[in-house]
């Protein structure tokens, strides 16, 4: 046990002392804030030149000018006809003419607006002007029709779906619940699937390098194979969540100084996308359900099952990555095609979380949750959903059962991959190697 | 009493005999060389007293007591392969190992400070594996095998890529170790310097146990009568009719006496021809010609049969 303690230690000081872990931990929230900040400025930005367009309304559909409530951006509503403006054009009075027709047709979805210009609109200017000058029709079409705001408001249909409890005293949920469910599955998901594959291939790196310059004779004469290779396994694994602790301490902290400095809010982004339809009110409501449908999760419940999950996924790939750590030869290649067999469920295991999340009862959903190599990545994301207690015991037990199973396998190829050079092996010879006399 | 004995030893792998009934024992306190062409069983047999492997079939016994894994921190390795974790100190590194064969803190740092300050590498403590030459971390691998002061220390090939300097300083070490009741395991195919610093040889070859015993009572069991003479005087020309000269020089000669001759009556024998006879010695074989003379016999035996 002492000597475990020992390897472990060792493991985690010399990588996490190492340069390159001081970079890569502290560099990338640092990454992302540059990042931010350069998305900032590029949505911010805005072309100085200012714009004069005159209106030309041929339809009468204007009761009143446009408000000027863009920067540089002017509109004249003018009585001179088409024809003058285009011939003094040259004069250099307006950069654009915009021609609003007649609209004949009342019940008509499709208008048309003519733009006359020399140099071609800005895609932003382009998408404010179309903005205004469907509202503007709106309103036109609104007085044509006697219609009032009351009654369009009213055929702007919103359903919630708000599930019940069939027998009361049973948990509620809002209709928020699904979302936020899928969020943090996916969150899990993804952060699994990351963990499995950064922390897997470094603890299989560091397996071979021992191999490959022969400290591993020295090791293994004094501690055994097993307890050399858990201690990796565990020292990386601990290596591991000091980086995503970090990260997960950094990021927000840094994306939040960011916004604090440079004022960026996500109404900037939302406006681009003119999204019209959401107001202040439903953003208010969603927010409020969001807060409550967190509150509302069991955490009691999903939060030691994340801790399993991960360290359950984390052992089970990473002690089969110790394994073809252990089988490779000097060269890199050979080794990349042994570990083929471990990244197909991985990848697999991503793709079915993402059904997962959007059916979380359906049979590929359910069986992938349970099987043991898809279930690190499958199960978290399914947590919220609420599933039946006989679905996460028989998960939570396969998965126990495989990860002990799979580190006992993998100390058996393991010992004996570590002693064997210059030969080519292959998947055979290294199920050989499991029978092996120790 | 001897540290270790090995009773009929046997390791395969798949269908290849790597160690075949191997028997031997290795005196307390002796230095005992191992000796085999590449790939004769060596490394397997070391890593079978290492309980690296397990043998198949046969007894090891450490100090009398059958092998178990309270034994490998009794012994100290230094593969020929040379390995240490070239991104750890120099001081670090000895710690860790020192710890892991299970010696306190304290005492681990105040035993390697001892050894860094001996072979006067003080200044290279707090420096990384990496920064070093390869003769330094030979030295440290060295001293990183000794430290935890091993009952039994098995060293495979310790001089290769080592400059005679550093050489001599670790054969040294090594001799008062020696002295001081360390037993030593020498495993290496330099003949000359089994000669130097070995008491006791076994010969491996394809995974068997070829010959073993005292270096001087091998040599003198693979003796072939051979004398060199060294003289003033003419030779008495029937001389040659008498025995096989095989060497001739103007004042030496080097005869081989066939079994029924012996040296006293060679010797009265020149003395009566008025022969001064300033030299008269034995000509043993060396271990190099003992090895490839037994090695090309076996191989050669094993093919035929």
């Amino acid at each position: 046990m002492e000597k475990l303690w020992l390897i472990i230690k060792r493991e985690y000081l010399t990588r996490v002392r190492k340069r390159s872990f001081l970079l890569a931990t502290f560099l990338t929230p640092l990454a992302f804030a540059i990042f931010f900040v350069i998305i900032g400025v590029i949505f911010s930005y805005e072309s100085g030149e200012t714009l004069h367009i005159a209106i030309v309304d041929e339809g009468k559909i204007l009761r009143n000018n446009f408000s000027k409530d863009e920067d540089n951006l002017y509109f004249h509503v003018v009585s001179t006809p088409l024809e003058e403006l285009r011939e003094t054009f040259g004069a250099g009075k307006y950069d654009g003419i915009l021609v609003l027709p007649k609209i004949s047709q009342l019940q008509a979805q499709d208008h048309t607006v003519y733009y006359y210009r020399e140099k071609p609109l800005g895609l932003d200017v382009r998408t404010t002007v179309v903005a205004k000058v469907r509202n503007r029709i709106r309103d036109y079409k609104m007085r044509m029709l006697n219609l009032e705001e009351v009654d369009i408001r009213s055929l702007k249909v919103s359903v919630e779906f708000q599930p019940e409890a069939i027998r009361e005293g049973d948990a509620e949920s809002s209709s928020m619940a699904a979302w936020i469910a899928a969020a943090i599955g996916g969150m899990m998901g993804v952060i699994m699937y990351m963990t499995v594959f950064i922390y897997g291939m470094m603890v299989m790196r560091s397996v071979m390098e021992e191999k490959m310059n022969r400290i591993v004779e020295v090791m293994i004469s004094s501690v055994k194979p097993f307890q050399l290779m858990m201690g990796k396994i565990i020292g990386v694994g601990a290596v591991g969540l000091t980086q995503v602790a970090i990260w997960g301490i950094l990021i927000p902290l840094v994306y939040g100084l960011v916004f604090l400095l440079f004022g960026f809010n996500s109404s900037q982004t939302e406006m681009a996308m003119s999204t019209a339809d959401i107001d202040q009110v439903d953003l208010q409501l969603m927010a409020e359900q969001i807060g409550g449908e967190l509150w509302s999760q069991n955490w009691a419940l999903i939060l030691p099952l994340f801790v399993f999950y991960f360290l359950g996924g984390y052992f089970l790939y990473a002690s089969l990555f110790a394994a073809v750590g252990s089988a490779m030869g000097d060269d890199m290649g050979e080794g990349q095609a042994l570990t083929i067999p471990i990244t197909i469920p991985v990848v697999l295991a991503f793709y079915i979380m993402f059904v997962a999340v959007r059916a979380p009862q359906s049979n590929l959903a359910v069986w992938s949750s349970i099987f043991p190599l898809f279930s690190p990545i499958v199960m978290p994301a399914r947590l919220a959903f609420d599933p039946p207690w006989w679905e996460i015991a028989a998960s939570v037990l396969s998965l126990a059962a495989t990860a002990i199973f799979f580190v006992w396998l993998s100390g058996r190829i393991y010992r004996v991959g570590i002693l064997m050079y210059g030969k080519k092996v292959s998947l055979r010879e290294i199920g050989r190697w499991l029978f092996y006399r120790g | 009493m001897s540290i270790l004995r090995l009773e009929q030893v046997c390791k395969s792998y798949n269908q290849h005999r790597a160690v075949d009934e191997v028997s031997f024992e290795i005196p307390t306190g002796s230095i005992f060389g191992m000796l085999g062409p590449n790939g004769a069983g060596k490394t397997s047999l070391i890593r079978i007293i290492t309980t690296i492997i397990r043998a198949d079939s046969g007894t090891v016994f450490f100090n009398g007591e059958k092998l178990s894994h309270k034994h490998p921190a009794l012994i100290g390795y230094m593969p020929e392969e040379r390995g240490l974790y070239r991104k750890m100190r120099v001081g670090e590194h000895l710690l860790y190992l020192e710890r892991l064969n299970g010696l306190p803190k304290r005492q681990a740092r105040a035993a390697h400070q001892e050894w860094i300050a001996h072979c006067g590498i003080l200044d290279w403590w707090g420096k990384k594996l990496e920064e070093m030459s390869k003769g330094m971390q030979q030295k440290i691998q060295f001293i990183a095998t000794v430290v935890h002061r091993p009952p039994l220390l098995i060293l495979d090939e310790p001089f290769s890529g080592l400059d005679p300097i550093n050489t001599n300083l670790i054969k040294d070490e090594i001799d008062k170790m020696a002295r001081e009741g360390t037993s030593i395991i020498f495993s290496t195919h330099r003949m000359e310097q089994v000669e130097e610093v070995c008491q006791h040889i076994v010969l491996i070859n394809q995974g068997r146990n070829v010959l073993e015993g005292p270096v001087d009572e091998v040599k003198h069991r693979f003796k072939e009568n051979r004398f060199r003479i060294q003289f003033l005087g003419i030779l008495p020309s029937d001389l040659e009719e008498r025995i096989s000269i095989i060497e001739r020089w103007a004042q030496s000669i080097t005869v081989q006496l066939d079994g029924t001759q012996d040296s006293n009556s060679l010797l009265r024998y020149l003395l009566d021809h008025q022969i001064q006879v300033l030299a008269f010695h034995e000509i043993l074989p060396s271990l190099n010609e003992i090895f490839i003379k037994q090695i090309g016999a076996f191989d050669a035996a094993s093919q035929n049969s």
